[in-house]
């Protein structure tokens, strides 16, 4: 079957077997080889892309399913060669070890900051809490997502960014941004 | 690598589009909504449908809506907004209580309400908190509506009362008198199913409890619901003992089964427990819901 999926903003034609699973759809014929193709099972969340707007697991998402509708994967992320704040607080924070879960965890946090700008450490863990770490480095992922928040508030009050956040490798005081 | 087999697929583009295909291509065709349970089950070839028939564009039976008489919802919902929906955590606490607890945040964003009655699994929990709200499940075909309760929805482990050529459309729960409800679920890890879970519904009369329903989830209990129980509660006083009696009487009536997740009594013990537990926060909510609204209760 004939599909039109826009991926990052670009509109993609292809045709497709039914069959095909979104995750692999991005992967294999258009090549954006970020999104990861983890467990198959919708439980690891390593294939966390936007659809519409909202994130789901592409490995249990039909390609045919995207017809006509907007993805956003890890690639879009960053615009105009600047990484989002979240890329930006996972590198910080020491976010990644494998890097394997990462795009998905990034997938989710920027949905999150969108919806709740100033999440808890709480209300993060509970975001991701479909999606595995087997690094088990979830610590610094909460990091991450919080340097991202405190980032952006800084952003949208004005104030200077530069010398106000510190480089954060799991210290005590690593969540003390004021 | 998990992929499904060989499948058609065709896009409906209205109900009686939908309707007109299913009659079209018969029992080997498959309703598609969020797809969350159906595409796993066809990649482990559990099911091997023909064709899927998509119905993810139809934004009419998306809806969420709280009238004076009942909650409607229609069954291509998505749980996430069945969770955000302030009307349904003021008046049925129970399904928000169950969908913090269904699946994950992600899978919730695209599962279907729909999708996850018409699944059937046994330890699935609308189909409790449904029971307990003592629901209607509405189905389409091709010759009309049919309306059937949610208690005689399902007829066994993955198999509901929804015809080959029918689909489930609209969920309706009554809102009458002082009521409250709750939900609550012992499981090994977000994600997982439950090792036991167990909803309740309480209508109150000043003290006395006029009506109640009971949902239990993954313990064998007939039609997800603890019919026992709640014949025992009607007309008894909402107080900690009557409602811990009705715990026993709901374990005392289901019929678990030891499997990894936990052994019988152990689900046993889960479904006595947490059915008392809910009884207890169900009535707390009504008596604090008729305060809200200025009913003494």
């Amino acid at each position: 079957m004939r599909i039109t999926v826009t991926v990052n903003g670009s509109e993609h034609h292809r045709e497709v077997e039914p069959r095909l699973l979104l995750i692999h759809f991005l992967r294999d014929e258009l090549r954006l080889t970020g999104s990861h193709w983890g467990c198959d099972t919708s439980n690891c969340g390593a294939c966390v892309v936007w659809l519409d707007e909202t994130p789901v697991k592409s490995c249990t998402v039909l390609a045919a399913m995207a017809d006509g509708r907007q993805v956003v994967t890890v690639e879009g992320l960053a615009r105009g060669g600047e990484l989002d704040p979240v890329q930006r607080g996972f590198a910080q924070c020491h976010g990644l070890q494998c890097g394997f879960c990462t795009p998905g965890m990034m997938m989710t946090a920027r949905w999150l900051l969108n919806r709740n700008p100033d999440p808890t450490p709480v209300e993060i863990r509970e975001a991701i809490s479909g999606q595995i770490c087997r690094c088990t480095g979830y610590e610094n992922i909460v990091r991450a997502v919080r340097w991202a928040s405190e980032y952006e508030a800084q952003a949208r009050s004005g104030g200077g960014l530069q010398g106000v956040l510190p480089n954060q490798h799991g210290d005590d005081d690593a969540e003390v941004i004021t | 690598m998990q992929v499904p087999a060989h499948v058609e697929y065709e896009k409906a583009a209205s109900l009686e589009d939908a309707l007109s295909l299913l009659a079209r291509y018969g029992p080997g065709a498959k309703i598609l909504a969020g797809g969350h349970s159906l595409i796993p089950m066809m990649k482990l070839r559990l099911v091997q449908p023909e064709v899927l028939i998509d119905i993810n564009g139809l934004t009419d039976l998306c809806h969420i809506t709280v009238t004076d008489a009942q909650l409607r919802i229609g069954a291509l919902a998505r749980h996430v907004h069945l969770l955000e929906s302030p009307a349904v955590g003021r008046y049925f606490a129970i399904l928000r209580d169950a969908e913090q607890v269904i699946a994950d945040p992600i899978v919730r964003n695209w599962g279907t309400i729909g999708g996850s009655l018409c699944q059937a699994d046994p330890s699935e929990d609308l189909s409790a908190a449904f029971a307990a709200l003592k629901g209607t499940m509405v189905t389409s075909g091709i010759e009309g509506i049919r309306t059937v309760s949610a208690r005689e929805f399902h007829t066994g482990p993955y198999e509901t009362v929804v015809g080959p050529a029918e689909v489930l459309t609209e969920i309706r729960v009554p809102l009458a008198g002082i009521s409250g409800s709750a939900y609550l679920k012992v499981a090994r890890r977000v994600g997982d199913w439950p090792v036991g879970a167990a909803g309740a519904a309480v209508w109150l009369d000043g003290d006395t409890i006029v009506d109640a329903g009971i949902g239990l989830t993954a313990v064998g209990a007939r039609h997800f619901a603890a019919a026992e129980a709640e014949d025992y509660l009607r007309g008894r006083p909402a107080v900690d003992d009557v409602l811990a009696r009705a715990g026993e009487i709901a374990a005392e009536n289901c019929r678990p089964v030891s499997d990894q997740r936990g052994p019988a009594d152990y689900k046993r013990h889960l479904a006595r427990e947490l059915t008392t537990r809910v009884l207890r926060t169900a009535v707390r909510r009504a008596r604090e819901n008729a305060a809200a609204d200025g009913y003494a209760a």
